[in-house]
């Protein structure tokens, strides 16, 4: 078994991982590096300048916008779409009529409704992007259209082009294509819950509602937990970049008035736009920031005594 | 971990018995916990209208943009949410071959062919190794593969855009595969590293002893048993890959070789000043049913793929 043991080792990692520390490793430690100069991306001098760039950070308005935003993303987006998908999951899974004396049942279809609901997660965000941006059109899109229908001709907001509806706008297509996810994620945990649990509580007097929270939720709280994480960093990164820039208005989205700018698109804003490289690298550190507090927030608040069954 | 020891398809069992004993079977149960059967019928009725009102919010976007496409651009403005008059499959043609539809498909088709069969052959060889060997700094690279998992991309993306520049990669297929090989790398290793520990080992010894090399154990022994776990993350990344938007934009803006996702959003950028919105929508719903008709038809495969990504 030793032969060769070590040249094997090095034969086998050696690809994988240098294309890793080439193309991820190394532009992390760069973008560290690059925050304390003034690289413009343009040319290839630059000077080293400190923390300038970080002071900069807290009197520039735009990045505390893009960090509320993001902020607002990371704390409303997991609670509605974790919250909403484990209501849909519940219904799924109990919502049937109890036949043949089983305490609980799943309603009729529940594989057919799990196909539909994962239809979104299959997609590009890009193309969900467009096609929300056509339905909110003002003038012809989907939406007010509908309005126009049933009668509320009077009612017909500019969505993505009012700066208090925008935000609103855009979170509710990232909860649209990922919901299904966690239905179809939480459905399969609730499945795994053993029936007799159920109509224990049942027998005892206990609502389905109770059940809920005392049996389903505490047995899928791991589950949960991670779908929470994976939720935020997702509102945080890259799918909040994509649905904000390809969506909102404004050169390379963002608008009206950066009132739906979010850290990640600004950072490509600083860099790809406005020739401000290390300035951007600084932004992203803070995103970088963000996203751990993220993490260790939720994962500090969820922490329970894991529940064998 | 739980919900990936379980496979997810599990859930489609509950509504077993859907036969048709269902009413006959409530009435023989008898008057014993009416109370109860009430507030479930109450239920019953409640989770059904939720169940359906969302899965018609699901599908009527999807159904709207396949209606609009078929339609001329008059009747998209006038009357959105109207049958079209005639199936205007003139759309389609244009999309494809004037709105450069076909060129970002073969482009997709190349990038992700390319990167999936790198990132399996070279994820799966780094797993390996890091599964099953023992030697000094193991530990450490595998946390150095993991820890880019839930790190945010834009932040390496800005000086990844300099260093590809450098290498002459910036905009080129080739380069765009190498990327999406790296940054697919760390989900791969990690749900491989954890498949391969599972396999069992009396196997490889065997091999060993018969004489195997250590490479030829892994090509011929061990890749073959992981099959299902490269199934699984085959698919994770093959829809990652197929619909990555971030990577592409920042490092893919040669109008020649973007692929689908960057491409219908040009298009619809373009087609904007154009008016050409039924194209534009031909283009959507043309990339959007191949990967919808593939899902219905792999759909077990597709979900056990992609949940058994989240939850670690």
């Amino acid at each position: 078994m030793q032969h060769g043991k070590y040249r094997f080792i090095v034969g086998f990692l050696a690809a994988p991982l240098a294309l890793y520390a080439l193309f991820v490793i190394w532009p992390f430690i760069q973008s560290i590096y690059y925050s304390l100069t003034d690289w413009t991306g343009l040319s290839p001098e630059f000077g080293f300048v400190g923390i300038d760039n970080y002071t900069r950070l807290f009197q520039d308005e735009i990045f505390w916008k893009s960090l509320q935003h993001s902020l607002t993303f990371a704390v409303v987006l997991p609670l509605v779409t974790v919250g909403f998908a484990l209501f849909l999951a519940f219904m799924l899974n109990v919502g049937g009529r109890s036949r043949k004396g089983a305490a609980i049942a799943g309603v009729r279809g529940s594989s057919f409704y799990k196909i539909v609901y994962f239809f979104p997660q299959v997609l590009s965000i890009a193309i969900v992007a467009l096609l929300f941006q056509f339905a909110y059109n003002p003038n012809s899109g989907a939406i007010n259209s509908v309005l126009k229908a049933v009668g509320l001709g009077s009612v017909q907001p500019d969505w993505l082009g009012d700066p208090d509806l925008a935000l609103i706008c855009v979170m509710v297509v990232l909860v649209w294509s990922t919901v299904g996810f966690f239905v179809v994620l939480f459905s399969a945990g609730m499945a795994s819950i053993p029936r007799d649990f159920y109509e224990a509580a049942l027998l005892d007097g206990a609502s389905r509602f109770t059940t809920f929270f005392k049996i389903t939720l505490p047995l899928l709280w791991d589950t949960v937990q991670s779908g929470w994480i994976y939720m935020g960093i997702l509102a945080l990164g890259a799918e909040s970049f994509a649905v904000v820039q390809i969506m909102t208005v404004g050169p390379n989205g963002g608008g009206p008035d950066y009132s739906t700018i979010v850290m990640p698109l600004y950072v490509y804003q600083k860099a790809f736009r406005d020739g401000q490289a290390a300035y951007a690298t600084t932004i992203g550190v803070a995103l970088l920031l963000v996203t751990l507090a993220f993490a260790a927030v939720v994962m500090k608040l969820g922490r329970r005594e894991r529940l064998e069954f | 971990m739980k919900t990936t020891d379980t496979p997810p398809t599990g859930g489609a069992t509950i509504p077993a018995p859907r036969d048709g004993a269902g009413p006959e079977a409530r009435k023989a149960a008898g008057a014993p916990g009416k109370e109860k059967r009430s507030e479930g019928a109450v239920l019953n009725v409640f989770s059904h209208g939720v169940l359906i009102i969302w899965a018609v919010m699901v599908v009527m976007p999807l159904l709207w943009a396949v209606m609009t496409s078929f339609k001329t651009d008059k009747a998209i403005f006038t009357s959105p949410w109207s049958l079209p008059d005639a199936l205007h499959f003139e759309n389609w043609a244009r999309a494809w071959t004037e709105a450069h539809m076909s060129e970002y498909f073969l482009n997709t088709l190349i990038v992700v062919g390319g990167s999936l069969v790198g990132t399996l052959l070279l994820g799966s060889m780094a797993a390996y190794v890091l599964a099953r060997f023992e030697f000094p700094g193991n530990r450490f690279l595998y946390f150095l593969f993991i820890g880019g998992m839930s790190f945010p991309i834009i932040l390496a993306l800005v000086p990844l855009f300099y260093v590809m520049q450098n290498m002459a990669l910036l905009n080129t297929l080739h380069g765009l595969i190498l990327v999406y090989i790296a940054y697919s790398l760390p989900f791969t290793v990690f749900f491989l590293t954890a498949f391969f520990r599972t396999l069992p080992s009396s196997v490889a010894e065997a091999a060993c002893i018969d004489g195997a090399s250590h490479t030829r154990t892994f090509f011929q022994v061990m890749l073959p048993m992981a099959r299902p776990g490269l199934i699984s993350v085959g698919i994770f990344n093959f829809l990652g890959q197929w619909n990555q938007y971030l990577l592409p934009t920042v490092l893919n803006t040669n109008p020649e070789n973007k692929v689908l996702s960057q491409g219908l959003v040009q298009l619809a950028v373009s087609q904007g000043y154009k008016g050409d919105w039924s194209g534009l929508f031909a283009g959507l719903v043309m990339a959007m049913l191949p990967v919808l008709a593939a899902y219905v038809v792999f759909q077990r495969q597709v979900v056990a793929g992609l949940t058994a990504g989240a939850v670690k």
